[in-house]
């Protein structure tokens, strides 16, 4: 077996070949898309990224987290506040901001773990920790409070590539979400395969039996919650430096916790590939919503003045129910077996 | 012999109700012993007591000299002990290979060391050809193959077994039975089994202990026992023995 | 600060704490049960309080008229949810079925956002400004009439689940589901019964609440997390700890906004539950785990 071959395991010749064909496609993105389908491929990168991260968390080791845009927004605040406040350039200030994120992290995991009184606890600890940051924030001035927080460019900052600052052309941007959604893919993998990703799983299918085989499940619960926020909180940077400007309303809001759920849950919670496979589905049809909206508007089949706010949320909350009434185990699973993408119950 | 195992003076109440009562009784190095007793007698609840599922009201475990009394169940499982449970409970969304390389990594170096080690306890307990599966699709005898293989795999000086022969057919209760003696016999394993199926009892085990309302009421070989007037009158219309 | 400022927070506080009691006792009915948690919680309550606001406007109805009407739209809503979608995902993992109240939950938002848009409405009843004093002691009427309200639904529901029959086989359930249906009860029934009775707690909890505070669709996570938080201090699945969790939280929030600032209220409450966490895990009424 090729090195490759070996790395994906049970992905087929088919799977391969249409998987390399879709990468070389993305990497040449910026010679043949608009800039308008890099913003929209940079959404979807980073939402992937975002969806590894909790997909790491629920679907390999069963634990729901709720409130993922805390570590996100706690890693974007970190690193922001840093390069404003005594010029620290992101590249190195990803680290205070990755340890912030991974500490609060373990904060909710202890207090959460410490009880054997179910997961449900967990996941509401998330959500309102995530809620009880976002009004600390709106009350701390120096992190510009409800007024948002910014970050200083300049015309000059939107050419050539500064990776250490993190400024430069949208292409470098680009690719660094691209390099960061396909690492933390391959780093998952990784983890998969390791001690760690066996004792996750085992946890998940089950805690009493794994601890009788020796897990110790609190250790490994936060080996887990600490591995996922970081990689959160390194998506939090990226957004810092990508959007420039941080609201705690827009940050920590509850949407984007839910949105960091559904590429996985579309894909397929536990799998792989499923949370990037399901942002590719999702991000995009957002798009073409909106997009369709625009257009009848514009052709008088909608009246101008009716705002559909909530239609786009409308129609994904429609999705998920879907999903999780006639696919919960998702698409990605349902699409290797169809498009025979893997081989089947191969050995790893 | 040494004891191996040295259970003192357990007690352990639920909302009031008597579970164990004061109960004591070894297991020596190298024996297998089986702890008997009708539905209800609180065998289960001694396996975890004893596997730090449960923390006593009052008495002690001792493991090979050590106290290992209210520890926790990965400690004791590092201590020494492997068990499997009653209701069986199988990594459902992992495979059969996979189930037995989370017991096995605790004690190897590496996962592709555990995976091979893994291996070993599948081919000893006839899984081999399952061993891709996943343990969702297995029949109930071989999850119960599956908790054996997993508990073993965890490399213990003592097995705590619970009701794994129960579901089996008599050809297949002969073969785990000899499976585990060949066990204790090539490894010097320590093994303690709570077990209806008396044919596996009296063929495998060199002491018994026989509970009943949580307190001991007998034990010693198994000769003495099923002479034993207390131990048939608890057993009373009971046809397995 | 003097004496009279906290007493009167206090008593406010009080007063809107038992309409959230009321509130965390639907969450709390429907997990005691279902062991289900309600993600939709907020929006189920907004949607009571959209439904009040409409029949304020549509037929002059003053909201806490409302309030068996929300309550019985709500009822069907959660009866029809429960048997025609939750009930099909019991079979699944516990994330899941919470995902997909969350999803339902987002549907909810969006199609209120659609049909009402972002901005606060509200009713103005003719005491809406109205209060008496005693002593030094001011109480306004529209929080006093809500609390009493809210007081009378509590009571009935726990009469309910107290003298009824059907009440005494939603807690046969409870205890022990597998008994339930030896014994010949339709539990599927009685959960959609329990998932509508939930909702009703938060349709008339609603209804209640617009007399006190405007209404956008986007108070929907605000009320879910908060009726969380009550819950987990009250301890989860304990009715009478819903109640009690309500008034604390109400009261802290009251004090918090006297004493630092009025946006801070939100934050006690986490602080609080963080501290329950901390000291006593189950909840102050909940039952200890081992």
């Amino acid at each position: 077996m090729t090195p490759v071959r070996r790395f994906f395991g049970p992905l087929s010749r088919a799977g391969l070949w249409l998987g390399g064909a879709f990468l070389l496609l993305l990497l040449l993105l910026p010679w043949w898309g608009s800039s308008y389908i890099m913003t929209v491929a940079i959404t979807v990168f980073y939402l992937a990224l975002i969806g590894q991260s909790w997909n790491l968390m629920l679907g390999f080791a069963g634990l729901l987290s709720i409130g993922h845009a805390l570590f996100v927004g706690i890693g974007a605040y970190t690193a922001a506040y840093l390069f404003a406040a005594i010029g620290l350039p992101p590249v190195i200030g990803v680290l205070p901001a990755v340890g912030l994120a991974v500490l609060m992290g373990l904060l909710i995991g202890y207090l959460g773990f410490r009880f054997a009184i179910g997961g449900v606890y967990f996941a509401l600890l998330t959500i309102a920790f995530a809620e009880f940051v976002r009004i600390v924030i709106d009350h701390v001035s120096w992190l510009g409070a409800t007024e948002g927080f910014f970050l200083k460019v300049s015309a000059a900052d939107r050419h050539g590539i500064d990776l250490a600052n993190l400024r430069g052309a949208p292409e470098m941007y680009y690719y660094l979400i691209m390099a960061l959604a396909l690492g933390a893919l391959v780093l998952c993998r990784f983890l998969l395969r390791s001690r760690l990703g066996y004792y996750w799983q085992a946890i998940r299918d089950d805690a009493e039996a794994a601890q009788a085989l020796g897990v110790n499940i609190l250790r490994y619960k936060m080996y887990a919650v600490a591995i996922s926020s970081g990689m959160a909180g390194v998506a939090g940077v990226f957004y810092a430096f990508y959007q420039n400007s941080l609201f705690p309303e827009i940050v920590f809001n509850i949407e984007r916790s839910i949105e960091a759920t559904l590429g996985s849950i579309v894909g397929g919670v536990g799998t792989l590939f499923g949370p990037i496979f399901g942002t590719f589905i999702l991000t995009p049809l957002g798009e073409i919503v909106t997009e369709a909206i625009d257009l009848l508007k514009h052709w008088g089949v909608i009246d101008p003045q009716i705002k559909l706010d909530g239609l786009k949320l409308l129609i994904w909350g429609f999705i998920v129910v879907l999903i999780v009434l006639f696919k919960p185990k998702g698409l990605w699973p349902w699409v290797c077996a169809r498009l025979r993408l893997t081989r089947p119950e191969a050995e790893g | 012999m040494a004891a191996l195992l040295r259970v003192d003076g357990v007690s352990k109440s639920f909302r009031g109700l008597l579970a164990l009562n004061n109960v004591s009784f070894e297991v020596s190095e190298r024996e297998i012993a089986a702890l008997i007793g009708p539905n209800g007698a609180g065998k289960t609840t001694l396996f975890n007591v004893i596997a730090g599922v449960f923390r006593p009201d009052s008495g002690s475990v001792h493991l090979g000299g050590a106290d290992i009394t209210g520890r926790r169940p990965d400690e004791i499982c590092h201590a020494g002990i492997g068990r499997t449970f009653q209701i069986v409970k199988p990594f459902a969304q992992m495979t059969v290979l996979e189930n037995v390389t989370v017991a096995a990594l605790h004690t190897a170096a590496s996962v592709a060391a555990a995976r091979e080690a893994a291996r070993g306890f599948l081919e000893l307990l006839e899984l081999d050809a399952k061993a891709a599966q996943h343990a969702a699709n297995l029949t109930l005898p071989d999850r119960k193959r599956l908790e054996v293989a997993r508990a073993l795999a965890t490399g213990p000086r003592l097995l705590l077994l619970d009701e794994v022969m129960a579901g089996l057919r008599p050809s297949e209760t002969d073969r785990m039975v000899a499976t585990l003696r060949r066990l204790r016999d090539d490894t010097g394993l320590t093994i303690l089994l709570i077990e209806h199926v008396m044919r596996a009892v009296m063929a495998l085990s060199e002491h018994i202990t026989v509970l009943h309302h949580g307190e001991k009421i007998s034990e010693g070989t198994p000769d003495r026992i099923v002479r034993d007037p207390a131990v048939l009158e608890c057993y009373l219309g009971d046809q397995d023995l | 600060m003097d004496f009279w400022t906290l007493a009167n927070a206090t008593v406010g506080g009080l007063l809107i704490g038992l309409v959230y009691g009321l509130s965390a006792l639907g969450l709390s009915v429907i997990f005691g049960v279902i062991r289900i948690v309600n993600f939709a919680h907020g929006e189920i309550m907004v949607m009571g309080m959209f439904f009040a606001l409409l029949m304020f406007r549509w037929l002059g109805l003053d909201p806490l008229l409302s309030v068996p009407l929300a309550a019985a739209l709500m009822f069907g809503f959660g009866y029809v949810l429960q048997l025609l979608v939750v009930s099909r995902v019991s079979h699944l993992p516990e994330h899941m079925q919470f995902l997909l109240l969350a999803a339902i939950a987002i549907m909810i938002v969006s199609a209120l956002l659609l049909v009402f848009g972002p901005d606060a409405q509200g009713v103005e009843v003719d005491y809406a400004w109205d209060s008496f004093a005693v002593g030094e002691l001011i109480i306004d009427y529209p929080k006093m009439f809500a609390a009493i309200a809210a007081v009378i639904v509590a009571s009935l529901l726990l009469a309910f689940f107290k003298c009824t029959a059907t009440g005494k086989a939603i807690r046969a359930c409870a205890d022990n589901r597998m008994g339930a249906q030896v014994v010949g009860l339709n539990v599927s029934r009685l959960y959609a019964l329990t998932f509508g009775i939930g909702a009703a707690c938060l349709g008339a909890a609603g209804a209640i609440i617009l007399l006190l505070f405007e209404v956008h669709p986007y108070l929907a996570p605000g009320y879910t997390l908060l009726a969380f938080v009550i819950v987990i201090i009250g301890g989860l699945g304990s009715l009478f700890g819903a109640l009690v969790g309500g008034i604390l939280i109400g009261v802290s929030e009251a004090l918090a906004a006297v004493l630092f600032q009025p946006s801070m209220k939100t934050a006690f409450s986490f602080g609080l539950l963080i501290l329950i966490l901390l000291l006593r895990p189950q909840g102050l009424l909940g039952k200890a785990v081992r």
